[in-house]
């Protein structure tokens, strides 16, 4: 089947463009795309094709952009089915413009050997409309002791190797891990922390957490993770991405690493990107994230970082947790926030707020995690999956949590007033949503 | 007497609270001094009232005081120890609230170990809450105890030196005196080891010393905090007797503040530890004592505001 999307604004994150035109969608990839003329008539010209013949999808002007390539997503399967199963995950990603989304290992039991990876494959299959491709932990239990069978596990599937937020603390163990690693060609996924002075925390050292009596880190916490990593990179010469940078202070660090060439990418979460500690106000637990959310400074410098190039990818961390698991007191709460559905919404406020423009979100939010994984999407170059999202990035509205597709609801943006949102989302030329205008 | 102008629903921290409704607060607390002292203590202004006290972390001094209290205002009082019962069983705070709720409280007086437990059950229940302490964070009562002590001793709240020294990291006691003393407009002074004093404390206005002989020049008042047992393992400190060497208020030490300058401590006291056995005892300094007293009013007023505004808002709704 062959599909004309004409009248688009096209993002295009490869060539660093937002522009009018048209593109061609063929047998589920990309055929052409053309920003000198957004009717297509050139464009169908040029391939020999009559509109008539072929389904034809006027965007109105809208936004059309790669689909979004999610990092560090917790599907709550095996073990916590009613927080998020496969099908809410996928249904969440697709209302939200993600068209991959590559899933956390921390489950119950972790994903650590090649069955468990099997059964999340056939699960993820069976249920999910988008593209799942599975991460599996780097030691088993992700209890930082023995390595998994990463060989065997990258043959089953696993895209990469992560413990997520457990940091490997015996450095033996860990570097290792990322010579074995090295030899497989496998990309390991850490979060830079230093466990003994994170230990316990629940927000970010500082004013705030003084007033309000909260066990606090201090940013430099993830400095000195970030530094122990790099120095083991340079002496193993693994492939490493930083699950999540959100402090200024990291980023000289990474700046350098990057400079001498290492194989290292970092990564940030949209909420790091949005929010800073104050927004905890009287200890609302949707606020909680780990890492903590930090201040308004941190904020501006790792969405500077984004800006630049520093910062590769932005990624939800969606993390289901039940009404249960958040209704406790601040320190006893669980981490971690849904985002698959308001990643894109939130970084547009990015984007309203010029301080990122569209090309630079999808290059962090599509292009360089596709890139980082090896995967053809991510681009709206010929010979890409046509996977999509069209959406209008200025309608304003009010979220409502209970209107989220996930399993669970908490999300800090509840009663938040956003603007834009997902018009309709394709992978492989198939709409998977479409949103009733 | 003048109806005091006191906007609250609950008393969870001294932060919500405006200057004046402090010291409406302080001055019914006055009289209620007053009432104590008489041999017939009895007054009526909680009559048919229930007041139950939530302590989800051990207390006799506050828990008896907070008792004593409604029990002088006529009203029924039940205390629930909880780290007794439901939280072993698994319940959660939220669940607790709700069952209390059934109960039909009117006073709902709490301690609780983590910082915001406080106000997370003030949301889901029906009912006047008064914070009797939670975590790290807020310990109101407290600092009006202190207040009133300040008050009934110096004359005046305001425009005072004053040293808070200790443990003010892990110390709600320590947050609320230094939010309400910089609302009533007074110069702080914070001493600790650093390792027990979050140097943030200096973006609100305090002045923060780690050399305690610098820190009590010429001060009026001397406040000292108990340092947990569990904070004594090294971990925050070198030991005991290394603290009160650098830290602990003895004669020496104290002869640096003002002549008249006054020593509190919101006890129990560790003597020996962070206070000299003798200068707690020194009736011409020390006003520990005072402080027990004062807290019984203190308590008996701030029950006796809510209760009032509780009543006023249900007399409303009911029309």
């Amino acid at each position: 089947m062959t599909t004309l999307f004409k009248n688009a604004r096209l993002i295009d994150p490869e060539a660093g463009t937002d522009a009018p035109g048209a593109l061609l969608v063929q047998g589920g990839e990309i055929l052409a795309c053309d920003t000198s003329d957004a009717s297509g008539a050139a464009l169908l010209a040029a391939h020999d094709l009559r509109a008539d013949e072929i389904e034809v999808l006027d965007c109105r002007g809208k936004c059309l952009a790669p689909g979004i390539v999610d990092i560090g997503v917790k599907v709550c399967e095996p073990g916590e089915r009613h927080k998020e199963s496969y099908k809410s995950a996928g249904l969440a990603a697709a209302a939200g413009g993600v068209t991959t989304i590559v899933t956390r290992p921390d489950t119950s039991p972790a994903i650590d050997s090649p069955e468990t990876l099997e059964f999340v494959t056939r699960r993820a299959q069976v249920d999910a409309p988008v593209n799942v491709l599975p991460m599996a932990a780097l030691t088993k239990g992700r209890e930082g002791r023995e390595m998994v069978e990463i060989g065997l596990m990258m043959d089953a599937g696993a895209v990469a190797f992560t413990d997520c937020d457990h940091v490997v603390g015996d450095t033996k163990v860990f570097s290792r891990a990322l010579t074995y690693a090295r030899s497989c060609g496998a990309l390991v996924i850490a979060h830079p922390q230093e466990p003994g002075l994170s230990a316990g925390a629940a927000a970010t050292s500082g004013k705030f957490a003084a007033l309000r009596g909260l066990p606090a880190v201090s940013p430099m916490a993830e400095r000195m993770g970030l530094d122990r990593d790099i120095a083991l990179l340079e002496m193993t010469g693994a492939a490493y991405h930083a699950d999540q940078i959100t402090t200024a202070r990291a980023l000289p660090a990474l700046e350098r690493a990057k400079a001498n060439g290492l194989d290292i990418t970092a990564g940030t979460s949209i909420h790091h990107l949005t929010l800073n500690e104050l927004d905890v106000a009287d200890y609302r637990t949707f606020f909680k994230v780990k890492p903590p959310l930090r201040s308004e400074d941190d904020r501006l410098a790792v969405v500077e970082a984004v800006g630049s190039g520093l910062i590769d990818i932005i990624s939800s961390m969606h993390t289901p947790q039940d009404e249960e698991s958040k209704r406790l007191p601040f320190e006893e709460a669980a981490a971690g926030a849904v985002a698959l559905e308001t990643l894109l919404p939130a970084a547009l406020r990015l984007y309203h707020a010029e301080l990122l423009d569209l090309p630079t979100l999808f290059r962090a939010m599509a292009l360089n995690p596709a890139r980082r994984l090896g995967l053809a999407s991510g681009r709206l170059s010929a010979g890409a999956p046509a996977d999509l999202v069209l959406f209008d990035p200025d309608v304003p509205y009010v979220m409502d949590r209970f209107a989220l597709r996930s399993k669970s609801k908490n999300t800090p943006f509840d009663t938040q007033r956003m603007q834009g949102r997902v018009l309709a989302t394709y992978v492989a030329g198939d709409a998977i949503y479409r949103r009733d205008v | 007497m003048q109806p005091p102008s006191f906007d609250q629903r609950h008393l969870l921290g001294i932060e919500p609270l405006r200057p004046h409704e402090i010291t409406a607060i302080l001055d019914l607390a006055d009289d209620y001094v007053a009432l104590n002292r008489q041999t017939e203590k009895h007054s009526e202004a909680l009559a048919g009232l229930t007041q139950i006290n939530m302590f989800f972390e051990n207390s006799t001094r506050t828990q008896a005081s907070f008792e004593l209290a409604g029990k002088r205002l006529g009203a029924d009082v039940m205390n629930m120890a909880m780290q007794a019962s439901s939280i072993k069983k698994g319940e959660t705070l939220i669940d607790t609230a709700m069952t209390l709720n059934a109960m039909h409280p009117d006073l709902l007086v709490v301690r609780h170990p983590h910082s915001g437990a406080v106000d997370l059950l003030s949301q889901k229940v029906n009912c006047a809450v008064l914070n009797a302490g939670d975590g790290r964070h807020e310990h109101p009562t407290q600092a009006l105890l202190d207040a009133l002590t300040i008050r009934r001793t110096k004359g005046r709240l305001h425009r005072l030196n004053i040293a808070i020294c200790g443990d003010i990291a892990h110390s709600r006691v320590a947050r609320s005196n230094l939010i309400l003393l910089g609302k009533m407009e007074n110069r702080i002074r914070l001493i600790g080891p650093p390792t027990l004093v979050p140097q943030q404390f200096a973006e609100f206005g305090a002045e923060i010393y780690d050399d305690m002989r610098e820190g009590l020049k010429d001060v009026d008042v001397v406040m000292m905090l108990r340092l947990q047992k569990e904070r004594m393992d090294g971990g925050f400190i070198p030991s005991e007797r290394e603290y009160f060497y650098r830290y602990g208020l003895d004669a020496e030490k104290l002869a640096l503040a003002k002549p008249d300058a006054i020593v509190m401590h919101p006890g129990p006291m560790n003597r020996g530890v962070e206070i000299d056995g003798q200068i707690a005892d020194d009736i011409k300094r020390s006003v520990i004592q005072e402080q027990v007293e004062m807290g019984v009013a203190v308590r008996m007023a701030a029950m006796d505001l809510l209760a009032r505004n509780l009543r006023n808002a249900r007399a409303e709704a009911a029309g």
